[in-house]
């Protein structure tokens, strides 16, 4: 039945197996476990993150194709949602038809990007997806009418959501039972539901198909599959999946704008997160997502510190200054393709082997 | 007969990815003459070449060019010790002219006038065409800049990967004159062929290989003298060029 | 042996192809003519075309080391952003520290400053596409996947070490007395800077033509973009080959990014990243390993980028975007294919 449930797929590492637990559960329990709104926030970011990687892992992972517009077809889902509450009100009607809106829209543009330029090579899928993420971007703030340009947008999202909900007049176990934390199941089911559908996928005949391509697309092409056909495909699912990511976030936050959806440092972080996960595995997206969320979180702030304690010695200082945590992303990121290409996931597999 | 081994190549295995082609080849290329290395599509004729350019590395084994092992050298180093390759596809770059593939040919220094009238005679169509983009030449003419090249630089030892593939009859017998008068010079010729009738016309020595080793050498007259001896050694080869 | 008599396959081509063949160089004119027309004014028209060409050659500068990277070793450096970056901010200290020689009106004291400038940001780039090379290409040589994440974890680090050296501001600094201000013709105001960056952008692709065609080094490089392994065969070590080209490329591109700060007169750290998009925007259209290519590429999009920013601001990216879609779908290749015998 479990089985059934993770399409056959389990972490096959008895250490995996246990730090997914033990994320589920923490994730699962997130509201009681550890109560704060900071926490809850970084609880809901890592569920909307872990079907964000996921979902890029399906190109990167087990497509081989580099997309460099991944935060695009984010950004596509969650402004999908954000314009339907604004504009039709806060309704789950319009929740529904915005998100349903964001996923179509990316699914359209992920084929048109998918038709034209992944016949070539994957190097121009990369440089392609790169040049047409930034103008997208530079669009979407250039279109304030609309998008609320670089100030993005606030709205409303329907009642029961928000934390003025009051579900239970007294506190269970010490936590409020209100609208913010039927908000983060909404959050959490959604995203362990789309998380099992992409497992689904990448073990059905198509998944398996996509990592032959992936492979040796030259063999598989010989064998008669068409792998423009399936590049395209998993262009599609992925950048869908991604879109509903984004309308999640969309929801949880009650915002919209560049920074939170568009901007290319997010789209590293994906990059990071599944290079550190471990391409090429889905499990890989949730401790990437887990790890480097929760690092994002707490480290930044240990470096301002750091920073602070040694302001005395000049480099040093600046070097670990929690502005300059891209650059040790960026470092660590060089380190992980280098000498992790499988990533922790790859490791704790191998280790067992 | 000279017997100085100029080539030897002992227990070479090569793999491509995750396949096994060279399976422990022994092979000794005598000094002088030609050596015909004979064998089915897929028996590791072309490998055999490439690894001792140096364009595939030998996971185990040693080749041995005169008194040195050149296995471990990268592709540059091995040429620049005397070995001169014309790969299968010739490797000719059509975006140059004839002359600036000549040039590049020469990598030690300006062309040997000498050198190049002689190649000029040899194949007409060298000097005929020295300023066309090579990318015009025929099958043909191709073929013979690619030997060209291997040859304007004396070299020791020359590797060249089925010269007369897809070619008319009357080229082929050029080229066969071309290379039995390089066998006139002090240069050592490994060929790849398919053709048992060039093979034969030029060829001193003989291998032939199937399934990534060798499983038979000699002389190549005693091989064109024994019907039976091709029957059972080749037969599908042979069949190939009928 | 009497084969004289078999000609070269040269077939009389018919003079449609012949058009066609041409086609991509006459884009250029045709762009600057549609330009004309749906401007109207010949005087905007014209500052808008020497600025569009002034663009178009900056970015030139800038892509050409990148595509014959590519076309030599199969490598697309997604880093190649920050070499423009960091040498806008050299050129702009050496500036800086001369600033007595920028100010002063006489015009051989400005432009030596600018050389020098110049000099010392392609020596830092230089010898930084050196350090690239060998630590963040060379490990992952032939592995596509893992090129374009190194390489663009390599630009994180480099746009962040700016950070560090520089500070987070950006920098201003005005042009020397030399290249401020304008030639006036009839109504037409062109800058003498934008007159500058065409004639150096042209004298480099002159000069670089001319390497490619007439060296050996660059009969070799054009050799390599075909057929690296016959390359090696010959007896060429082409690793070092490529060495060299990268570190030229990388070079070129702290010409370019000193260029194009001299042309905005304001850098920031990831000025790199944003100029890539237009870069490879150019690299694609030419087609991935093509210097000529790169040219028209550069110059259409330098043109087109400059005339929809007149016509209609809001689309200026998106009409690059839309230009580089056209002609993927004329060319799924890009404007001038390159051969590659493997």
């Amino acid at each position: 039945m479990l089985t059934k449930l993770f399409s056959g797929d389990t972490p096959r590492s008895g250490l995996l197996t246990v730090l997914l637990l033990i994320v589920l559960v923490s994730l699962a329990f997130a509201p009681f476990l550890f109560p704060g709104t900071k926490s809850l926030e970084t609880a809901a970011r890592i569920c909307i993150f872990i079907v964000l990687v996921a979902s890029y892992d399906l190109l990167l992972g087990y497509s081989g194709i580099v997309s460099f517009a991944h935060t695009m077809f984010f950004g596509i889902g969650a402004y999908g949602t954000a314009l339907a509450l604004s504009s039709t009100g806060p309704s789950y009607w319009s929740m529904i038809w915005g998100t349903a809106a964001g996923a179509v829209l990316a699914a359209a543009f992920a084929l048109a990007i998918g038709l034209f330029s992944l016949r070539v090579k994957a190097i121009f899928f990369a440089m392609v997806t790169l040049a047409v993420a930034s103008a997208f971007a530079v669009l979407v703030s250039q279109m304030s009418w609309l998008t609320g340009g670089e100030d993005g947008l606030n709205y409303k999202i329907p009642r029961e959501l928000t934390p003025a909900f009051k579900l239970v007049k007294e506190k269970v176990l010490g936590v409020r039972i209100n609208g913010k934390l039927l908000a983060y199941y909404l959050v959490f089911f959604a995203s362990a539901i789309l998380f099992l559908m992409m497992l689904r996928i990448v073990n059905s005949p198509f998944g398996r198909t996509l990592k032959a391509v992936r492979d040796n697309a030259f063999r598989a092409e010989a064998i008669g599959y068409r792998v423009v056909w399936y590049r395209t495909t998993a262009t599609v699912l992925s950048a869908v999946m991604a879109a509903l990511a984004g309308s999640l976030l969309a929801i949880w936050l009650r915002y919209t704008g560049p920074a939170t959806t568009l901007s290319m440092e997010i789209m590293i972080d994906i990059l990071l997160m599944v290079v550190i996960g471990g391409m090429g595995t889905l499990y890989g997206a949730v401790l990437g997502a887990t790890i480097f969320i929760l690092a994002q979180t707490y480290l930044h702030n240990l470096m301002g510190v750091a920073a602070d304690a040694t302001s005395a010695v000049p480099l040093v200082s600046t070097l670990i200054a929690p502005e300059r945590w891209l650059l040790w992303l960026g470092v660590l990121f060089i380190l992980s393709v280098y000498f992790f290409p499988t990533g922790i996931v790859g490791r704790l597999r191998a280790g067992r082997a | 007969m000279m017997t100085d081994t100029l080539l030897s190549l002992s227990g070479v295995h090569t793999h491509i990815g995750p396949y096994h082609i060279l399976q422990g080849v022994d092979l000794d290329v005598p000094k002088g003459g030609v050596t015909v290395l004979l064998g089915r599509n897929g028996a590791g004729k072309t490998t055999t070449l490439r690894t001792i350019m140096g364009l595939w590395k030998a996971s185990q084994g040693d080749v041995r060019f005169g008194d040195h092992v050149i296995s471990r050298l990268d592709t540059p180093e091995i040429s620049r010790r005397g070995i001169a390759f014309v790969p299968e596809d010739m490797g000719i770059f059509t975006d140059l002219t004839v002359a600036e593939n000549m040039l590049l040919a020469a990598a030690n220094g300006p062309m040997d006038q000498k050198r190049l009238a002689w190649i000029k005679d040899l194949f007409p169509p060298i000097g005929t065409f020295w300023n066309s983009s090579a990318g015009t030449l025929s099958g043909g003419q191709k073929q013979m800049l690619a030997v060209a090249r291997a040859i304007i630089e004396p070299r020791r030892l020359i590797l060249i990967d089925e010269p007369t593939k897809g070619l008319a009859p009357a080229i082929i017998n050029s080229m066969t004159d071309a290379l039995r008068e390089l066998k006139n010079t002090d240069t050592t010729i490994l060929l790849v062929e398919q053709n048992f009738t060039m093979a034969s016309s030029v060829g001193d020595t003989v291998a032939v290989m199937d399934d990534g080793r060798i499983i038979h050498a000699g002389s190549m007259k005693e091989l064109a003298e024994d019907a039976d001896l091709q029957e059972q050694l080749m037969g599908l080869s042979l069949e190939a060029h009928q | 042996m009497s084969d004289t008599s078999i000609k070269p396959r040269i077939e009389k081509v018919p003079l449609s192809e012949q058009f066609f063949q041409k086609l991509p160089v006459l884009l250029v004119p045709m762009l600057a003519l549609g330009g004309l027309v749906a401007i109207g004014s010949p005087d905007s028209w014209l500052t808008l075309t020497v600025a569009g060409l002034a663009m178009g050659m900056m970015i030139f500068i800038m892509a050409s080391g990148l595509t014959v990277v590519f076309g030599l070793m199969d490598v697309i450096n997604f880093g190649h952003g920050a070499f423009v970056a960091v040498g806008a901010f050299v050129g702009f200290t050496v500036l800086a520290w001369l600033a007595g020689w920028t100010t002063s009106p006489s015009v051989m004291l400005n432009l030596f400053a600018v050389l020098i400038a110049i000099l010392a940001a392609m020596l830092v780039t230089g010898l930084l596409g050196y350090a690239f090379e060998r630590v963040i290409v060379m490990p992952v040589y032939g592995e596509h996947l893992k090129q374009i994440l190194v390489t663009m974890g390599g630009l994180i680090v480099a746009q962040q070490m700016i950070y560090v050296v520089w500070g987070p501001d950006e920098l201003h600094l005005s042009r020397p007395e030399a290249l401020k201000g304008s030639f006036v013709i009839g109504e037409a105001a062109i800058e003498k800077y934008r007159l500058v960056a065409v004639g150096i952008g042209l004298a480099l692709f002159l000069a670089m033509r001319h390497i490619l065609k007439s060296t050996k080094v660059g009969l070799l490089v054009r050799a390599g973009v075909e057929n690296g392994e016959m390359v090696e065969a010959l007896g060429y070590r082409i690793r070092r080959l490529f060495l060299i080209v990268f570190m030229t490329g990388s070079a070129l591109a702290g010409l370019g990014g000193v260029m194009w700060g001299l042309y905005q007169e304001t850098i920031t750290a990831h000025m790199g990243s944003e100029i890539m998009v237009l870069v490879f925007i150019v690299v694609i259209i030419g087609g991935l390993g093509s210097v000529e290519g790169c040219f028209i590429g550069a110059l259409l999009v330098g043109l087109l980028a400059n005339y929809t920013a007149f016509l209609a601001p809001k689309v200026a990216l998106i009409s690059t975007i839309a230009l580089m879609v056209a002609i993927l779908m004329w060319r799924p290749q890009g404007l001038y294919p390159v051969v590659k015998a493997k």
